[in-house]
């Protein structure tokens, strides 16, 4: 590499490439400024931009200097007949001891900075036990982990080639050492997936009282809003058929189910503390996914099927205030499967309240069915409040109705 | 190396069928020539990466100054960065047409395409591959496939942008955002032609591979390079087509008004006639690829690094067998753990179970591969070459890599992990650099062979330690916004209170990226410059064992002069007790070594072992 000849034609290169660049993008400033009318100064901005290139361009030659020199202080050992100037096996080696040491301080200053940065305790039942998989999980990863890396890197630093040794130590294999380190982690693993699947059943495989069902709530997601409808006085949630959509039914409520009549609109998710609560989801467009990482709840909505939930909160906002220390806590509901440009920003506030609030807030929600829907759906109409008239003659219609997906 | 006896000229004809004069068309364009198609995927691998690299950085500079503006991105970008900011739809494009780059077409193409094509008829021994033509076809089909793919950048509505999975209905549904427009059209098509060209390869390789090894190389002799290149080509082979198959259907779904994804959609207050689809099926049929991808993805690299490694070491690898078995074992296991991409998709709960424990069990054979390279560096003599470093990095970013997998794998743990950083973290590591670094490996090492030139070790150094460094300051701090529940493929993190603590971070995060990103200059700058200017190569630079350091440094059509030499031993012959040197190429027969022979070099060949016996008694020799 001779230092003249490269740093010329490269320099000329960096030169054309930024008066180009400047060229092309006053042109296009002024083209822009002609239909604005309204001109931007630009000049700070390029200035910094040319600044940069120019400083990566100095660094380059610094580096390309700092080579040069090295070449010619190994030149000159050699011509002298001296030893080799520069091992540089030695040198990757201590690079990696340092590497190693400094790393390892870095994991142990991530775990404890960044570490405590992440989400509070969770505020579920199966969120607890999720927890505590993950925590045994991380103790065993750290462990093997560092082990790990301090026998590669110590390794790297032990056996590199200072020219001490002849040879490497002739060692093609171990049967016996290599059925432990195969069993080993089997058997570990063996643990993990034990314990993972017996978590798995114990969130998805619920066994149902009949008496005390949980609270059911739907949620409908579409680009790029979340529609909530908790199940009303009969806790059963109506049917719904995507094909009735309009634009006063804007999620397709089949008001013939009697069991939607009493079905209530919410802006938030509202739930009383330590009562089992079931999601039923689905998606009116694409794909998107119910999250709500303070509960370790997540479960994406799919058009075309429902998806289930169930879990039990325990911490009620007022109190993850108190244990977070922080007084704009709040649970969130967003979506965590890419949709569309506003997928960064579909959100829902979650609350987790006493019971009493809870009753209370569900008093003040409106039900969907609504008069408009009502001459949609050619039901009576009534006069204001009576959502629980019970209209008879309706029965048999439902009856009727072939069984929609639910 | 004078080991290798030519013998009688009977293959003459040989000779004269690599000298026959060739255009520049047919010798750097239209080549059929194996190390010519490999410097090819090579480079536009390369190209790509770097195109994969400039836009991760475009969209790191988003997350990291959400509010900033970036005139000179307006300059470039145009409509897509109005204002000097980067809109949400371009950044979704963004991230997408990196993640397909990256996945395949650098890891793919460029990582299999090189170093199959290059390696498997150097160290097998043969004189190309079984198909030239067909091997060129690849090559052309991949290149096809990264233009129609760049080409999407030109186009009003831009190029796909539901992400590299293109899950429907968001991809089928042009109105469902301007990147499944004519944009996802392009995509489908350029995965099309890119599953073609990998076909095309892989059925190559197998069949060079199973067919054309020369004399005495049998499969126990391959080097593990070759395992590993055998095996991802039977993957691609068999798990490629499934996709072919879902992009087909989605090509259907998108212009023939087919429901193969698509039922109960309603876009606004529009109903769709689509009924009975399920975009479930879309994921079962993606990542029934999709996981395999991802071995067909990191083995090349392991199969590189195990070379590099024990190369390096001056040792044998350890445990060769338990290397070929636990590949094997990843490559089965590989075809039936898709499933852990869709613990909550809402599938049958009960799949979730049995998905996470295929899962964990492929844990074993990966953490095999991990222990045998620790206990080949043990009592190693190591010699650092900017090929070593590389590979002992990818140990490092596979075994962080692959423990946070342990999470991921576990349906439970999955469930509040599941599109969140974490899983960005866990795959940048295991794919994203360890796979990188394997690459890296295999180029720094059989440059030589590729261009007759040597890159140069300093600039090489300066390259890892950067790489090195920078990626763990990218990916680590990553996993801590996944395990606070922050979603990947987020535009900006300025929306969510909870979510700001992290904007810091994310400075931190890009401006470590901006460093590894022009480290690659280092690299790039050294690659460029080595295949015109570097110094000249030896014929076995490196001291190595295996057959491609036989061949002459000027390539030949046919790669030998004479006729193929002959294997006589494994490729691990490192620092061999006895021996002169502390190698022995695997031409050299065993007559020729007697003094450094173990008792297990003849595989319970009795005649040979009686020769050895007596030569032993003769001139005093105990065996260790």
């Amino acid at each position: 590499m001779n230092l003249r000849k490269l740093i010329n034609p490269k320099l000329i290169a960096v030169i054309t490439v930024i008066f180009t660049v400047f060229a092309s993008t006053s042109v296009f400033a002024q083209a822009a400024a002609d239909v604005t009318v309204k001109p931007v100064d630009m000049d700070a901005i390029y200035k910094s931009i040319s600044y940069y290139v120019l400083l990566f361009v100095l660094l380059c030659m610094f580096v390309a200097i700092i080579g040069k020199a090295l070449k010619i202080y190994e030149l000159t050992q050699a011509v002298q007949d001296k030893p080799k100037a520069i091992n540089w096996n030695v040198v990757h080696g201590v690079l990696f001891m340092i590497f190693m040491v400094v790393g390892l301080y870095g994991v142990y200053w991530e775990y404890t900075v960044h570490g405590n940065m992440t989400l509070p305790e969770a505020a579920s039942i199966h969120g607890a036990k999720i927890d505590n998989m993950f925590n045994i999980t991380l103790i065993l990863t750290t462990i093997v982990f560092i082990l790990t890396h301090i026998v590669l890197f110590g390794f790297a630093y032990k056996y590199k080639n200072d020219g001490s040794r002849a040879k490497a130590y002739f060692y093609p294999h171990n049967n016996a050492i290599e059925r432990i380190w195969t069993i080993v982690p089997a058997v570990v693993l063996t643990v993990l997936v034990l314990m993972g699947f017996l978590t798995w059943r114990s969130i998805f495989f619920k066994n149902e009282d009949p008496n005390n069902k949980p609270i059911a709530i739907e949620v409908i997601s579409s680009q790029f809003q979340w529609d909530i409808r908790y199940a009303g006085a009969d806790k059963l949630i109506g049917l719904r058929n995507y094909k009735l959509i309009t634009g006063t039914n804007t999620t397709g409520i089949d008001f013939k189910d009697k069991n939607s009549w009493d079905d209530q609109r919410a802006d938030e998710i509202v739930l009383p503390v330590n009562k089992a609560v079931r999601f039923t989801l689905t998606s009116k467009d694409v794909i998107h996914s119910f999250y709500m990482p303070h509960f370790r709840v997540q479960m994406n909505t799919v058009p075309g099927m429902i998806s289930n939930f169930e879990f039990t909160p325990t911490i009620t906002t007022a109190e993850m205030k108190t244990k977070t220390n922080n007084p704009a806590f709040s649970y969130v509901l967003l979506c965590a499967k890419i949709c569309g440009s506003s997928h960064y920003n579909m959100k829902k506030t979650v609350r987790v309240v006493s019971e009493e609030e809870y009753q209370e807030w569900l008093l003040k929600q409106q039900p969907y069915l609504n008069n408009d829907l009502r001459a949609e759906f050619k039901l009576p109409l009534v006069a204001e409040v009576a959502v629980s008239d019970p209209i008879k003659k309706d029965s048999t219609l439902t009856a009727n109705q072939p069984a929609l997906k639910k | 190396m004078s080991t290798i006896t030519l013998h009688d000229n009977q293959h003459n004809s040989h000779d004269d069928h690599g000298h026959h004069q060739e255009s520049f068309l047919s010798k750097y364009v239209f080549s059929q020539d194996h190390k010519m198609i490999a410097k090819q995927f090579l480079i536009t691998g390369v190209v790509m990466a770097v195109i994969g690299m400039v836009l991760s950085i475009l969209f790191r500079i988003q997350l990291a100054w959400p509010d900033k503006t970036f005139p000179i991105l307006e300059t470039f970008l145009g409509k897509w960065a109005e204002g000097g900011r980067l809109q949400p739809d371009f950044y979704l494009a963004l991230v997408t047409i990196h993640g397909t780059i990256m996945v395949f077409f650098v890891l793919t193409a460029g990582l299999s395409g090189t170093f199959s094509n290059l390696l498997i008829p150097l160290q097998i021994g043969a004189r190309d591959m079984a198909s030239p033509f067909l091997n060129m076809l690849s090559y052309w089909f991949f290149l096809c496939s990264c233009v129609i793919m760049m080409a999407s950048f030109f186009i009003q509505t831009g190029p796909a942008s539901s992400g590299w999975t293109i899950y429907p209905p968001l991809s089928a549904l042009p109105k469902a955002m301007p990147g499944s427009g004519l944009g996802m059209t392009l995509w489908l098509i350029s995965m099309v032609m890119f599953v073609a060209s990998s076909l095309m390869g892989g059925i190559n390789y197998v069949s060079t591979v199973l067919n054309m090894r020369t004399k005495g190389m049998d499969l126990w002799k391959m080097p593990l390079t070759i395992w590993a290149f055998f095996l991802t080509a039977i993957l691609g082979v068999l798990s490629f087509p499934v996709l072919v198959a879902g992009v087909v259907l989605l090509i259907f779904d998108r212009s023939f008004g087919t429901s193969f994804y698509l039922s109960d959609i309603v876009l606004g207050t529009t109903i769709l006639p689509n009924e009975g689809g399920s975009p479930i099926l879309w994921q079962h049929l993606f990542w029934f690829l999709g996981h395999p991808e991802v071995y067909i993805v990191i083995m090349p690299a392991l199969g590189i690094s195990s070379e590099v490694i024990s190369i390096n070491s001056r040792k044998p690898i350890f445990g060769y067998h338990a290397m070929v078995y636990s590949l094997i074992g990843i490559t089965t296991l590989s075809f039936i753990v898709w499933g852990h991409h869709m613990f909550v998709t809402g599938m049958n709960p009960f799949l979730g179970g049995v998905f996470m424990i295929t899962t964990l069990i492929i844990a074993v054979p990966s953490a095999v591969k991990t222990f045998n390279y620790l206990a080949t560096l043990w009592k190693g003599n190591i010699r650092f070459t900017p090929a070593m470093l590389f590979a002992i990095g990818l140990v490092s970013f596979f075994i962080s890599g692959g423990l946070t997998g342990l999470f991921l794998g576990n349906a439970s743990l999955d469930i509040n992990l599941h599109d969140t950083y974490f899983v960005v973290a866990h795959f940048h590591l295991v794919m994203g650099s360890a796979a990188i670094f394997g690459m890296l490996s295999g180029v720094y090492h059989w440059f030589p062979k590729m261009f007759g030139r040597m890159m140069n070790a300093k600039l090489g150094y300066l390259h890892f330690w950067l790489t090195f460094i920078s990626a763990y300051l990218v990916f680590f701090p990553l996993h801590f916004l996944g395990l606070d529940g922050v979603p990947r493929r987020y535009y900006a993190f300025t929306e969510f209170e909870f979510m700001q603590k992290w904007l810091t971070v994310n400075v931190f995060v890009t401006w470590a990226a901006i460093l590894g990103a022009l480290a690659q200059v280092a690299f790039l700058f050294n690659f460029f410059y080595s295949i015109f200017k570097g110094k000249k190569a030896t014929e076995n630079p490196w001291d190595a064992n295996t057959l491609e350091w036989t061949t002459p440094v000027e390539h030949i059509h046919g790669n030998w002069a004479g006729e193929i030499p002959t294997v006589y031993r494994w490729p691990y012959d490192y620092s061999k007790p006895g021996a002169k040197e502390d190698f022995i190429p695997q031409t050299v027969p065993f007559s020729q070594t007697m003094e450094s022979n173990l008792a297990h070099d003849f595989e319970g060949n009795s005649e040979a072992e009686e020769i050895q016996k007596n030569w032993n008694k003769q001139n005093n020799r105990v065996e260790d």
